[in-house]
């Protein structure tokens, strides 16, 4: 394996880990926007606000990891990826900003009016967010970002069918992770009714993708032909990996094995992202842009490797530790000290 | 169709909307990244007195603060996250290129950020789940990876205007040296002096929101101290930077006179410089400005033959604008001075009496600083980031062949301003209440950020 394969293999990880812990997050936005009225749907807010508070900024860093891999790995992939996709990655950055800050805003504040309103704005932005990252994806993976700066079409290599595609399973996808993951938080902290209310719309969403997914094959085929022939090949184990992963975890659901949908759930999307990169690689922009020829100076890839490989022996344990604290009872409970 | 705005054929336009946008999302974001770098440390020394002394009044405020701290994170955060998209999206003819050369400090801060991150979710949501030890000791991660992401990001910034750590071949990059591009020169004098301002930015905002308190008759211990540990804290590090800034200054007299020269408004290179405070650039001089005989010299040198490189050795199309330039540095100079000056007169009545000065006046001016250290740190940037121009990397890129060459970089600046006015009103706001919230409550209160379990799930 090469510096620059192993630079790319790590990129991927992060993006992976980002589509799996932010895209949550996102999800959970999502259903904060359809959660309902009245005390009912309070109810289901409180238990997002209470899952996502602590982990949402170290979720949301996977992002700023990948980016900064990308521009130091593949300087001029970067570069063509950002000046076409001017568009939607601007507006991607506006919805991160609105859903990170009302998200904290909503918590600070105490009038209802303006936790309303703080509550749309991240509601909101948690949908527009992950329908341009997706939109995003979707223009690199049709082959519609040429190498060089703003060489592509700035309209329409974002608002296509790929694109579309992508947005629209980027939604999807965050909301059935959301789910996936809140029911078994909802049985431990808000009783059976709320866990119910969320396991009802996993099942719903998870189908949803999964015809969606389905549909997107036809897409792919007339729209980005290379893409579909790499994912009908080369990359069909991962695809019917991640299907069987969505099947099982749709069984489990069925089922209320809550804390093994959280694994095969992540297992689909893991299998899916993967699945596009083994069905472009050796492309990061295809149709001809390889990796090889984009890759940093040989002293770059490595020095940034050994970076990586230090940094993540510190961050794994922290990043275990916040995960794991917050799925624990607090130490002493506040309930027990009020009468 | 709104597309209209993008069919419009590239101009000079978006080269001035692309520069207003980075400033204007660096600018915001560097207030908030300096609250990043010192408020945790002070957050945690209030706790950790409140743990020594028992006053519920120190473990008060270090709730109160760390409240504003979990805005403040947030806030920044995503106001940090734009940056990163603005490289490439503004600027990718210098990432495209020079994105590997400068990309170690870049990883570096990104793991100095995670770490601040996770940290933070552990120190501002663990109050009732750990011992107050441990969590005392979960702040201490929170405040080194926040001056260790100062320190990362800035020197990405000091090699724009000391490039090194490459080779340029034919106009092609080789032999790039990641280690050596990231400690170059500018590294040392740009690092010490922005890791302190964010001191000061820290220390004087949070005393003047106790400053405000205190004017409006709420003498109490819970105002004093507030106010007392940041401006002291401040305060001390306050004739610190006036050195680290000397420091910064006469580095480039020797690594970047063209900056120099732009910021003193030097014509002429010869010894027996003046310094200049004020004034305006006019027909190739500064006019209207006050002059004392030979500082400049003096400053750079410590004796008056001192030969300082004036304006007239830059090719005209390489200057900087000059009196933008020269009057930020004197402003924050002039700030710095003040400052200086408001720590020094507190000091004094604290030495003779063991309390704050009497007159309102002091009180009031230290409101103002909490206003003018941000107004410094931006007037820095300024000098920084206007000095360094018309080139984004020092000799090797213009800012003009970095720019992104899509049409409609105005329509993203017009989106992006619109934002950040919401974002800063709604910020102000929270904020405000936050601090009112404090004051209304009885210490010791409630956790914060961890909604109550009882009342959040029934």
């Amino acid at each position: 394996m090469t510096a620059g394969q192993a630079l790319l293999a790590v990129l991927w990880s992060g993006l992976t880990l980002y589509a799996l812990l932010a895209g949550a997050d996102f999800g959970a936005g999502f259903w904060d926007l359809f959660a309902g009225r009245g005390g009912a749907g309070r109810t289901r807010r409180d238990l997002i606000e209470h899952v996502i508070g602590p982990v949402w900024e170290a979720n949301h860093v996977w992002l700023i990891f990948v980016l900064v891999l990308l521009w130091t790995g593949f300087p001029s992939v970067f570069a063509a990826v950002m000046s076409t996709l001017y568009v939607p990655l601007t507006l991607a950055a506006l919805g991160i900003i609105g859903r990170g800050a009302a998200f904290a805003f909503r918590k600070a504040s105490t009038v209802p009016w303006q936790q309303r309103v703080f509550g749309a704005t991240f509601a909101v932005s948690s949908v527009l967010t992950p329908f341009f990252l997706g939109a995003v994806a979707g223009a690199i993976a049709s082959g519609r970002v040429p190498p060089g700066l703003a060489t592509g079409d700035l309209v329409r290599s974002w608002w296509n069918p790929t694109s579309w595609l992508g947005g629209v399973l980027a939604i999807g996808t965050c909301a059935y992770l959301a789910t996936a993951y809140l029911c078994g938080d909802a049985r431990r902290l808000a009783g059976t009714d709320v866990a119910e209310w969320y396991r009802r719309r996993a099942l719903g969403t998870g189908v949803v993708v999964g015809v969606v997914a389905l549909g997107g094959i036809a897409v792919l085929r007339s729209d980005a032909p290379g893409l579909f022939h790499g994912l009908t090949h080369r990359a069909l184990p991962l695809v019917v990996a991640s299907a069987v992963a969505g099947v099982a975890s749709l069984i489990l659901l069925a089922l209320r094995r809550y804390l093994l949908v959280r694994f095969t759930a992540a297992a689909a999307v893991t299998a899916i992202v993967w699945g596009w990169a083994v069905a472009q690689y050796p492309h990061m922009l295809p149709p001809d842009t390889d990796y090889a020829a984009a890759q940093a100076d040989q002293a770059v890839l490595v020095d940034t490797l050994i970076v990586t490989g230090v940094g993540t022996l510190i961050l794994l344990p922290s990043l275990a530790w916040l995960l794991v604290l917050f799925q624990r009872s607090p130490r002493q409970s506040h309930r027990a000290r009020q009468p | 169709m709104g597309w209209g705005v993008l069919a419009r054929a590239v101009s000079p336009g978006d080269l001035v909307a692309a520069r207003e946008q980075m400033a204007l999302s660096l600018g915001w974001h560097i207030v908030l990244a300096c609250f990043g770098v010192g408020l945790p440390g002070l957050t945690a020394f209030m706790e950790w007195r409140g743990i020594r002394t028992g006053k519920a009044e120190y473990t008060a405020l270090a709730h109160r603060w760390s409240k504003a701290m979990g805005v403040l994170f947030a806030v920044g955060a995503v106001s940090g996250t734009i940056l990163s998209f603005e490289m490439g999206l503004l600027w990718p003819g210098l990432m495209g290129t020079y994105g590997q050369v400068i990309g170690l400090p870049f990883a570096l801060e990104g793991f100095a950020f995670f770490i601040e991150a996770v940290f933070v979710g552990i120190y501002l949501y663990g109050w009732d789940r750990l011992s107050p030890r441990v969590h005392l000791l979960t702040a201490v991660p929170v405040a080194v990876s926040g001056v260790a992401s100062a320190f990362f990001v800035v020197c990405a910034n000091a090699w724009m205007n000391q490039p090194r750590g490459f080779d340029l071949v034919d106009g092609k990059l080789t032999s790039v040296r990641p280690w050596a591009a990231m400690f170059n020169p500018a590294t040392a004098p740009e690092t010490i002096h922005m890791i302190l301002a964010a001191f000061m930015v820290t220390g004087f905002g949070t005393a003047a929101v106790y400053a405000v308190g205190l004017l409006r008759g709420r003498r109490d211990v819970y105002h004093r101290l507030g106010f007392l540990v940041p401006f002291t804290f401040a305060a001390i590090v306050t004739p610190l930077q006036i050195a680290a800034g000397d420091y910064a200054a006469r580095f480039l007299a020797g690594y970047q006179p063209a900056k120099l020269a732009a910021i003193e408004g030097v014509p002429q290179t010869g010894s027996h410089i003046p310094l200049h405070i004020g004034g305006v650039w006019q027909d190739g001089r500064l006019r209207y400005a006050l002059e004392i005989p030979d500082g400049l010299s003096l400053l750079v040198g410590y004796k008056p033959s001192t030969v300082v490189q004036g304006l007239d050795k830059v090719p005209v199309a390489d200057r900087a604008p000059v009196t933008v330039v020269h009057l930020a540095f004197d402003l924050m100079v002039g700030i710095g001075f003040g400052l200086l000056a408001l720590g020094l007169w507190l000091a004094l009545t604290w030495w003779r009496r063991r309390d704050l000065p009497r007159y309102r006046w002091f009180l009031r001016l230290c409101v103002l600083a909490g206003l003018a250290a941000p107004a410094a740190l931006e007037s820095g940037w300024v000098v920084t980031e206007v000095g360094r121009q018309p080139w984004v990397v020092y000799g090797v890129l213009r800012t003009a062949d970095a720019v992104n060459p899509a049409p409609g970089l105005v329509g993203g600046l017009v989106l992006v301003a619109a934002t950040y006015l919401v974002l800063t009103v709604a910020t102000v706001y929270v904020l405000r209440r936050i601090a009112r919230a404090g004051r209304d409550e009885e210490p010791p209160i409630d956790a914060p950020q961890e909604p109550e379990p009882s009342e959040a799930i029934p």
